[in-house]
């Protein structure tokens, strides 16, 4: 009660909605960090995840590696990088990428890899060559797993964008970062409640996503999502 | 947010300051509790109270010996060792009893008596333990302050020249391009100067609004970084930040070739490095090395000190012992 009441009084000035430190400007800002780091992960593990799901080569190294790289400290590679590489986009790049990569492509390559072994086989049998069989059959089979893996992705890094605040820069995490400096908690329960708000809506894009982007077919069998 | 304030503590760790207190956070206030739990059990040295006989963890301080007690950061260590130096060449017997924390925890024992000599900042000394809500600026201030409102059992001695305080700190290169000694040489440049500092900076009176208050300076924009901590020292190497606020004895003014600007109208409040003594155990020739000292300690030879010890890894009696001897104390 007190955290949202907190919250609440601070959201509701109306300075806070204008200004070069409004709260539009943060989300888009947080937004951005969030779409970038997406789109480059999941170039990287989407392409990667389909074919060793297609191959079946690599699977449990991809995989463990991707697993493994949960175990990053987001913040501290922020620090090491922002202090090692200067101030470049490559110190909150990087982690946030690293952050989105291991579900995106664990997510895909589970995709690929459990379609049935029947529907593979037909593929196969009507002459289809391996390119056809990953771009008509796999990768529309897997959608709702490599849709799932990018949801669980970008809430990841849309809550997780936060830390660029502390190298100085924008987005959500300068409300909870200065509030705490300041002592003005009001403006760090405000910052979380957008945070949390933020990954609500990305969660509800991403549903909307999938019904777009999922084929009809596929969606009938009920698959897990 | 959680992990994000104790990874702040850890970072401004390697140069915590006691006066740092309300925004360090969690982690400081935590390691003040264990303290403060070890601290009270550990009372009764120098006064000579008869509680630590029962105590088998009581520091053993010979009767008649002086406690030097220090804080829980490499610099206020090192002071401390130079005190007891300073007082075993003058045939006093010493017992110190270092590190032991912030000064919410050391505070209320030199108060008893518990500790008797303890090398302080005066500026934090006097927000922090004696008067909060205290607006005094300049050293002599400060002092007057101290003086008119230390508890009875407590004096401070003679300050020294050295501060560790917050400045306006450039680089060598920056600070020649423009021609900078002191902040109010800032005023025709400011404006084309990105500033950094922790994120408070932008609003505290000691901040931004003290510095377009006091000299009238307004900067092209502010880059909240963290206290004088790694990111700031990056931000300035980098080039992100043209100016940011440091601490005036940061070894990496050294190694990093920075210049902390002089701060004339005291916009940051002084910071000398002051000895804070249990009257009790203010002794004629206590008194009279502890002032030689603090008249031989200027801001330099503490920033030098600090860079042989942080930097360079330094044994603390080593550097202690040669800044004696330098000034014809050893």
């Amino acid at each position: 009660m007190s955290f949202l009441s907190f919250a609440w009084d601070w959201l509701k000035q109306p300075q806070q909605w204008h200004g070069p430190d409004g709260i539009p400007i943060r989300i888009l800002e947080q937004l951005g960090y969030t779409a970038l780091s997406l789109v480059i992960a999941a170039l990287i593990a989407i392409p990667v995840g389909i074919l060793i799901g297609h191959t079946g080569r690599g699977a449990l190294f991809a995989v463990n590696l991707a697993n493994a790289g949960r175990a990053i400290p987001t913040l501290g590679l922020l620090v090491l990088l922002a202090v090692t590489l200067g101030f470049s986009p490559l110190a909150w790049l990087v982690p946030l990428v690293l952050l989105a990569i291991p579900p995106i492509l664990v997510n895909a390559y589970e995709g690929v890899a459990g379609v049935d072994p029947g529907l593979k086989d037909a593929a196969r049998g009507m002459g289809m060559t391996p390119w056809q069989q990953i771009r008509k059959v796999e990768v529309p089979v897997a959608m709702p797993l490599i849709v799932l893996g990018l949801r669980t992705g970008a809430i990841f890094v849309v809550a997780t964008a936060t830390i660029a605040a502390y190298i100085g820069l924008g987005g959500l995490g300068r409300y909870i970062i200065d509030g705490l400096a300041t002592e003005n908690y009001g403006e760090v329960a405000g910052g979380a409640a957008l945070v949390v708000v933020l990954a609500l809506a990305v969660q509800a894009f991403f549903t909307g996503v999938r019904r777009l982007a999922v084929p009809a077919g596929v969606r009938q069998q009920g698959r897990p999502s | 947010m959680f992990p994000t304030s104790r990874f702040t503590v850890l970072i401004s760790g390697l140069r915590r300051r006691p006066w740092r207190g309300t925004a360090v956070g969690g982690l400081a206030i935590l390691t003040s509790l264990v303290l403060a739990a070890c601290g009270s059990s550990g009372g009764g040295s120098g006064s000579g109270s008869s509680s630590s006989s029962s105590n088998p963890l009581a520091p053993t301080a010979a009767k008649g010996s002086v406690v030097v007690g220090s804080a829980n950061f490499p610099e206020d260590e090192l002071l401390a060792e130079i005190y007891v130096q300073a007082l075993k060449a003058k045939g006093v017997k010493v017992t110190p009893k270092f590190n032991i924390g912030a000064r919410e925890v050391y505070y209320p024992q030199i108060e008893k008596g518990s500790i008797s000599i303890l090398p302080e900042y005066n500026g934090a000394l006097l927000t922090t333990s004696v008067d909060k809500n205290s607006t005094a600026a300049t050293t002599s201030e400060v002092n007057a302050a101290l003086k008119a409102k230390l508890p009875s059992t407590l004096e401070i001695l003679n300050s020294s020249t050295a501060q560790d305080k917050d400045s306006v700190t450039v680089t060598q290169a920056t600070a020649k391009k423009y021609n900078l000694k002191s902040i109010a040489d800032l005023k025709p440049v400011a404006k084309k100067l990105v500033i950094g500092g922790p994120p408070e900076f932008k609003t505290r009176a000691q901040g931004l609004v003290g510095l377009k208050k006091n000299y009238g300076l307004t900067f092209k924009s502010f880059v909240p970084l963290d206290e004088s901590g790694p990111l700031t020292l990056a931000a300035l190497k980098d080039g992100k930040v043209q100016a940011a606020d440091v601490f005036t004895t940061t070894p990496q003014i050294i190694t990093d070739k920075l210049v902390a600007l002089a701060d004339p109208k005291f916009n940051f409040a002084a910071q000398n490095v002051t000895p804070l003594v249990y009257k009790k155990a203010a002794t004629p020739t206590v008194v009279s090395t502890l002032n030689r000292v603090s008249a031989a300690l200027t801001t330099n030879a503490l920033l030098q000190m600090d860079k042989a010890i942080i930097i360079d890894h330094a044994d603390y009696s080593t550097v202690a012992a040669a800044f004696l001897s330098a000034v014809g104390m050893g």
